[in-house]
């Protein structure tokens, strides 16, 4: 059942990222990618995740993507004829064949042991997920937490000193 | 024996018997209010107005809704040619999905007992419940901006690219006045939370409940604030100003798709009074802890809940003026979200405090 499941979204998932770079309109990509995260909060919510499933929909679909959107509309790109490259197909799937490789290389290369530390599917379910993701970000991660907020403190800053003529 | 929560594993059968009913129940509960809402809309303001508002069909205007509905039905469904088909297509379904999808999670009742299992009264209880109402609430957007984008009319273009921005700066305020709920009830889920607004006030005054209203005002005012805006609601109906955009982001549409907006407009209504009456006036639980009042079933109290902040946001449309965009914004930006921030501080100040 769930294995059918998880075929049937994964389908849809590869399906919805091969438009995101085949669609001639940039908003119908845009859309094709709002797709994606989607079909990648099912997956999170499969892996008793659903704190995370939330706040990808909330973060990636629902509030940077409708940024994005927002330029894409405003910059009326999706009028204009792009023009095709064809000169890079060959380097490009060739790389990306390489990456392919890769990653069926080390996926087989892993040897699966079980589960292991303290965070257990069973204590997923009864702790529950947000309280264990809170905890180990105020505790174990605070400094990379800490770090990362005043990366986007710096970013904030940085984008309204750009937008702003005069300082 | 003692009984068990019904689940897919112990009874799948009944599980999906007692869902189905749940679902069709929900949905069409839900349906009724949307096509009523907009016949009570159009009375409470055409009272408000010293009118009558609509007579002539059934008795006071009763059968309106249906009339509407079967006007709209047999209208001639225009897609302008110089349209993006697809987007515009699925702009009208975009924005009514999430707005009934969020229905899931309000809990209407107590948990039932039906033989040796547990049914609880709401479709289902997820433990991020208010994370997933945010989350669904923001993609709403898409079938706005997609609307006014894809019907490629200036005056659609431009309702899409206000709505998109009024809902990105009002959807951070909206979030962050109900993290307060969070800190005080140290859960996510609605159940949760409307299990906790039942106990007494401040753990003192035993009659009245202890309503999440009670002790977070300035969140709850936020919140409504907020979700006016969220919902494009005068006195915040930038997205379609009819003085100066037409109609806004559905200005070429007709027919279905035109109903539909209507309808999401009003089901997003539901929603956003469901949850503040879930999350701070105690949900389905009684106002008063008296055996009289609380013998009356859960579901009568929230959707008399629901129906008089319905009725709020319709008074509200016949009094105040629209906004200007610029008020908006800056209302959104300056006063909204520091209040908001202001709110979480000092809640969890008084948290740490009373530890």
């Amino acid at each position: 059942m769930e294995i059918i499941f998880f075929y049937l979204v994964a389908l849809v998932a590869v399906v919805s990222g091969f438009l995101v770079i085949r669609c001639q309109s940039p908003v119908n990509s845009a859309l094709g990618l709002v797709n994606t995260f989607f079909c990648l909060a099912i997956f999170y919510v499969m892996l008793h995740a659903p704190f995370m499933a939330a706040v990808q929909v909330m973060v990636y679909a629902g509030a940077i993507m409708v940024l994005i959107l927002f330029v894409i509309m405003l910059l009326n790109l999706g009028t204009e004829a792009r023009k095709r490259y064809t000169h890079g197909i060959v380097w490009s799937s060739l790389a990306s064949l390489l990456v392919l490789f890769n990653v069926i290389y080390f996926i087989k290369r892993g040897r699966v042991t079980g589960a292991e530390g303290d965070i257990t599917t069973f204590m997923v379910e009864s702790v529950g997920h947000t309280e264990l993701i809170g905890k180990a970000m105020f505790t174990e991660f605070l400094l990379p937490f800490e770090i990362a907020s005043v990366l986007l403190l710096v970013a904030i800053v940085g984008a309204v000193v750009l937008a702003k003529k005069q300082v | 024996m003692t009984p068990e929560m019904l689940s897919l594993s112990n009874s799948p059968g009944l599980f999906v018997g007692i869902m189905l009913l749940k679902l069709l129940v929900v949905f069409g509960v839900t349906m009724l209010i949307v096509a009523y809402a907009t016949w009570c809309e159009r009375k409470v303001i055409g009272h408000m107005q010293t009118r009558l508002g609509p007579m002539r069909t059934g008795w006071h205007g009763l059968l309106q809704p249906i009339a509407d509905g079967l006007k709209l039905f047999f209208k001639e469904d225009i897609i302008p040619s110089e349209s993006t088909k697809v987007p515009f297509l699925l702009a009208p379904m975009m924005i009514l999905v999430p707005a009934l999808i969020t229905v899931a999670v309000i809990p209407f009742g107590p948990d039932l007992k039906f033989g040796n299992f547990i049914i609880p009264q709401q479709i289902t209880d997820l433990n991020i419940g208010v994370l997933y109402i945010l989350a669904f609430a923001g993609l709403g957007v898409y079938g706005i901006v997609l609307a006014g984008w894809a019907s490629n009319s200036k005056y659609a273009l431009l309702g899409g690219v206000r709505a998109s921005a009024q809902m990105i700066s009002y959807e951070l305020a909206a979030g962050l006045s109900i993290i307060a709920i969070f800190m005080l009830s140290e859960t996510l889920s609605l159940r949760e939370i409307v299990a906790q607004q039942q106990l007494d006030l401040w753990g003192v005054c035993s009659f009245v409940p202890n309503w999440f209203v009670f002790t977070q005002p300035l969140a709850f005012c936020l919140f409504i604030v907020t979700g006016l805006a969220e919902i494009n609601r005068t006195p915040f109906d930038m997205p379609e100003a009819e003085s100066e955009l037409v109609s806004g982001f559905c200005t070429e549409y007709s027919s279905m798709k035109y109903a539909l907006f209507f309808m999401a407009e009003y089901a997003n209504m539901i929603v956003i009074s469901a949850i503040a009456a879930t999350l701070f006036l105690g949900g389905w639980s009684a106002p008063l802890n008296i055996a009289i009042l609380t013998m009356i079933p859960g579901f009568v109290w929230l959707l008399m809940k629901i129906f008089a902040l319905m009725f709020f946001f319709m008074w509200l449309r016949a009094t105040f003026p629209r906004v200007r965009y610029d008020q908006l914004m800056r209302m959104g930006w300056k006063v909204l979200l520091p209040l908001a921030l202001a709110n979480v501080v000092v809640t969890g100040l008084v948290v740490v405090v009373l530890q």
